[in-house]
């Protein structure tokens, strides 16, 4: 075991990201064209060509196998690089060093590339729009821009399950409350024609999203991962500190812009709102992100126009006490939740449950997650378990049923019905399988008796 | 607009023979009843009662000029007043005088409906003092002072008795007070002053209604409103013209209503030989016709702009289930702008259902737990017009609305959650075919993941139709089969279309393993599941599927042979064809 901590050191590493176009560089001596992105940027500018070249070449070459499938990733033995095309002829390429443990880290990875590009997507658009736009300086800018903090943001090294799946925690909320929800909704978007789409978080778990499910993936990662915990810290000060700009002189309601002006008073304020880019029947389109936030709920609002003054009185007049109104609603049913599941006391039994249909993610096991650190509950080793048992699910249709007896007494099940994944781990040092087999078939039936889950 | 009439006579008045020298003409305001006396009663005495059935003719010796005829309620007992003090009964008939009351009075009223008698008593005649006739007993209620609009002096008789009626209003008795401008006093215009006499016997003022013009009045009271009529002169030179009024209406409990009355509206069947009745009767003696006043409640939904106030308005009114209907599927309402006002609308009508629904729930029970002691006779709760459940909005206004053009779908999809909301609140169980309205729309507009989410909260509470519903979707909406399979598994009612579903989609084991998890292995169907393995081609699939039954029938009856009824000789021979005789199970081997 000291032995087994000693090697967990190396854990995994982000060595290098890039992003390349072959057909900008096709000459000799002229690839340095090809290099829109490399990180970390003080690599020498013949060791980037070459890596770029490498790549360009496994790529080609695994081509010839399978040319509708290229290549996703090379596993060697001291990294792997995944290879991912967003768009024709751009190429995206991370190398992660490997974990020094026998066994390949495989959880994490490949979906992240792709994040990436849909988060860069989000904000920025396509490649080809920048690139049409303002040419290859103008992209080059915006990927530099992008990625720098992007890839501060990335933590490999805590990556896990929940980060394959790129899944969203609902919020669990009565009949009643939700028509209320949608009523208000629906009375905002009538009254505010310029917002589009309008959503709904509560502790940073969605309640309503009137975006597409694709949009809504990325857009909860971003602002559970980046937006809500870089504003987290004026909530903690309490109300009396001057970090809560806004409650002085308002107090029919606690809403506030997480985007946009800080405090609607001041002159000076910007009315500038973060631009993103939503797919619409015709590719993509352009609209501007308004967050407004009372207490845990957060409601935001999406714009199709350049948003003034004006607009943003009009919108907190009208949406901050009706909201303040919801919140404690809202608020009302979390405590009753709580009290329904009973005192917090520790289960015998952890588990992650995923649906790929809504994309409805439940874990036990995470305490926190925020973007830097993720707390988990269980041992590392167990967490790679299940990235393996994810993996295996991964490669065939069927459902299937796996179940493993970990090294540290633990067992571990993998269950996948239809199109639901399940992830239990149970602490019973001494339990067979069958009996492990049937405390599983318990926690079904109390866990998920409202759902179609075959055991 | 201002052409159409929120009033009018009934199609088919009351016929009798217009008063002249030889006929007089009386009316009993108790049994509604109108008598043409001819010649005294020596040619005849012809009755019209307000339907046909109660019309009765007879003679009777002409003994003088007939002041007042009358008869007794059924028709049992006639009455004849031929002097001012003798009233006489064609049958011979004993009289008692139960009781008596000594009081100097000017005149009275009597209101049959509620057997209450108002006296005008004290030499201006303002002090009114109701009796009410109970069980055969007099009771003397509090006597109440009427307002006047200027105390004469000396002191004289000031108050006539056509300025007061009697009239019952949402159930409640009030004296109606037509209080007429007067140039001394600071009245600019005429005023129908209402007090509420209540059952306790306090008379209370409640309600004035301002007329905002002077002239002749009368007053009538059709389905819980207050008519005034008013008769003016337009121009010198031309006839008097009549009109008729319509005042604001009423809506209790509103408060003292002050508002300005409407547009008079010309009626050309209004002559100045009317006489008014309460509460809705019109006759024209001259003419020899009774008519009821009704009201006509189309033209009224443009009387008030405030939608909600609409509502209250017409939802107390007896014919008002289509107008309310019209009125929501109009489509100056129902568009953009109006969420609030649609919420509004559609929270007043449920209210209405929902007092409904309760009441006949309760009479349900108190049905079921039998005629007990105490309340037995509970009354079955009448329904009225203005309930207005789901089934009528889906047939009047939401299906139609689904489908107009030129509406945004958001808009459409946004009413449709609104009327599901109002229903919740008021924890109607919201009917399947709403349900499928708002899912027809959301997939007609191709919005798959709205309808996800709202399934997912349960928003759309669970069905079969609903469930089958999904099942169709699959084809445009992959998830839709996950999510008509968890509604099945809810319902847990539906275990057999769970089954069919799996096997429809080839998944022969899952339908195994579920029907096993819900108990129903040993009543299963056979030949279902080992057609279905049959059909995938997997004859590992088919072998297991085979020897599941096969170990079930062992268990069941102790032999692993499947029985004649359940049909599966076709795979029994398929199996021996697949694997071979020796690979049948045996009874001896287990």
């Amino acid at each position: 075991m000291a032995s087994g901590m000693q090697e967990k050191q190396y854990t995994p590493s982000l060595l290098s990201f890039f992003i390349y176009n072959p057909t900008f560089g096709p000459r000799e001596g002229e690839e340095e064209k090809k290099i829109l992105f490399y990180h970390p940027s003080d690599v020498e500018k013949n060791e980037k060509i070459r890596n770029v070249g490498l790549c360009e070449a496994i790529v080609q070459f695994t081509r010839t196998f399978c040319p509708t499938k290229p290549a996703k990733s090379l596993h060697t033995q001291k990294n792997r690089q995944f290879f991912f095309e967003p768009e024709e002829n751009f190429w995206m390429v991370m190398v992660v060093r490997n974990p020094m443990i026998e066994k390949p880290n495989k959880d994490g990875k490949p979906p992240t590339v792709e994040y990436q590009e849909e988060e860069m997507l989000l904000f920025n658009g396509t490649f080809s729009r920048a690139m049409q736009a303002g040419g290859v300086e103008l992209l080059m800018q915006k990927l530099e821009k992008f990625f720098y903090r992007y890839l501060q943001t990335l933590h490999l090294q805590s990556c896990d399950l929940l980060d394959v799946f790129g899944g969203i925690s609902f919020f669990p909320l009565d009949k009643m409350t939700y028509l209320k929800i949608q009523s208000f909704v629906n009375r905002v978007e009538e009254s505010l024609s310029l917002i589009k789409y309008t959503a709904f978080l509560y502790n940073d778990q969605l309640i309503w999203s009137g975006l597409e499910q694709d949009d809504m993936r990325i857009l909860y990662k971003y602002l559970t991962t980046s937006l809500f915990p870089r504003h987290s810290e004026p909530e903690l000060a309490g109300r009396d500190s001057p970090m809560r700009p806004e409650v002085a002189g308002n107090l029919l309601h606690y809403g506030r812009f997480l985007t946009g002006p800080t405090n609607l008073k001041d002159p000076e304020a910007k009315f500038r709102f973060p631009k993103i880019f939503v797919s619409a029947e015709d590719g993509y389109e352009e609209l501007h992100l308004i967050v407004y936030k009372v207490h845990s709920l957060v409601c935001f609002l999406i714009a199709s126009v350049e948003l003034t003054r004006e607009f943003c009185e009009q919108l907190d007049s009208l949406v901050g006490p009706q909201l303040t109104l919801l919140a404690s609603d809202i608020c009302e049913q979390f405590t009753i939740n709580r009290r329904i599941s009973g005192p917090e006391k520790e289960p015998h039994f952890k588990f992650i449950y995923f649906n790929h249909m809504n994309l409805a993610e439940k874990s036990t096991i995470h305490m926190r997650k925020t973007a830097s650190v993720c707390l988990t509950s269980v041992h590392p080793d167990l967490m790679k378990i299940l990235g393996d048992i994810n993996c295996d699910f991964a490669r065939v249709d069927e459902d299937e049923e796996i179940i493993v007896k970990a090294m540290t007494d633990y067992w571990v099940v993998g269950k996948k019905s239809d199109q639901r994944e399940l992830y239990v781990i149970l602490n019973q040092k001494n339990a067979n399988l069958i009996e492990v087999n049937e405390e599983v078939k318990r926690l079904c039936a109390t866990q998920f008796n409202n759902i179609f889950f075959l055991d | 607009m201002a052409e159409e009439h929120y009033l009018e006579l009934s199609e088919n008045p009351v016929q009798f023979e217009h008063a002249s020298s030889v006929n007089n003409v009386f009316f009993d305001e108790a049994n509604k009843q109108v008598f043409a006396v001819r010649s005294g009663g020596a040619t005849g005495v012809v009755v019209k009662g307000p339907d046909d059935k109660s019309s009765v003719a007879f003679r009777m010796d002409d003994k003088g000029e007939v002041k007042c005829i009358k008869f007794s309620i059924g028709n049992k007992i006639l009455a004849v007043q031929r002097t001012s003090k003798s009233v006489v009964f064609p049958d011979k008939r004993s009289l008692k005088l139960l009781k008596s009351q000594s009081i100097n009075v000017n005149w009275y009223q009597y209101c049959p409906e509620t057997a209450v008698i108002l006296l005008s008593t004290t030499v201006q005649g303002n002090i009114l003092q109701p009796f009410a006739f109970r069980n055969g007993t007099m009771s003397k209620m509090s006597k109440f002072e009427i307002e006047l609009p200027v105390v004469p002096k000396p002191a004289k008789l000031s108050l006539s008795e056509r300025d007061i009626a009697m009239a019952t209003i949402y159930g409640q008795l009030y004296v109606m007070y037509l209080k007429h401008h007067s140039r001394t006093a600071n009245s600019p215009s005429a005023e129908v002053v209402l007090y509420h006499l209540s059952r306790e016997g306090s008379c209370k003022k409640s309600h004035v209604l301002k007329l905002n013009t002077t002239g002749k009045f009368a007053l009538n009271i059709v389905d819980n409103l207050v008519v005034v009529h008013h008769q003016t002169r337009l121009c010198p030179e031309h006839p008097p013209a009549p009109v008729l009024l319509l005042h604001r209406p009423l809506v209790f409990p509103a408060g003292p209503a002050a508002v300005p009355s409407q547009p008079p509206v010309p009626c050309q069947l209004y002559s100045s030989s009317w006489s008014v009745f309460q509460p809705d009767i019109i006759i024209s003696a001259s003419e020899g016709y009774l008519w009821y006043l009704q009201v006509k409640l189309p033209p009224t939904v443009n009387l008030l702009q405030d939608k909600g106030k609409l509502m209250d308005f017409l939802l107390r009114r007896r014919e008002c289930k289509m107008v309310i209907l019209s009125v929501c599927s109009q489509s100056a309402y129902l568009t953009a702008g109006s969420l609030p006002v649609v919420a509004t609308v559609f929270d007043k009508l449920n209210q209405v259902y929902k007092d409904y629904l309760e009441a006949e729930q309760s009479y349900t029970q108190a049905m079921e737990s039998g005629p007990s002691r105490g309340s037995a006779a509970q009354k079955r709760p009448v329904r009225t017009q203005a309930v207005i459940d789901q089934s009528d909005m889906y047939t009047h206004v939401l299906s139609s609305f689904t489908e107009r053009k030129g509406v945004s779908h958001k808009f459409i999809i946004a009413v449709l959650m609104e009327y599901i909301r109002s229903l919740n609140q008021f924890q109607i169980t919201v009917q399947h075919y709403l349900y499928e309205l708002v899912i027809k729309t959301l997939v007609q507009h191709n919005l798959f993941y709205m309808l996800h989410q709202f399934l997912q909260y349960h928003v759309l509470s669970d069905s079969k139709p609903l469930a089958c519903l999904l099942l169709s979707l699959e084809s445009t909406y992959p998830p839709a089969h996950q999510l008509s399979l968890d509604m099945l598994k809810r319902l847990s009612t539906a275990n057999d279309e769970i089954i069919e579903v799996l096997l429809s989609k080839q998944q022969v084991l899952g339908a195994l393993r579920f029907i096993r998890s819900v108990g129903g292995h040993d009543n299963a169907s056979a030949r279902k599941f080992l057609d279905a393995a049959q059909q995938t081609g997997d004859q590992m699939l088919f072998y297991t599927v085979f020897r599941s039954f096969q170990q079930r029938n062992q268990r069941l009856r102790g032999s692993p042979a499947f029985n004649p009824g359940e049909h599966c000789e076709e795979h029994v021979a398929h199996f021996k064809q697949l694997f071979g005789e020796q690979a049948l199970m045996k009874p001896s081997t287990v």
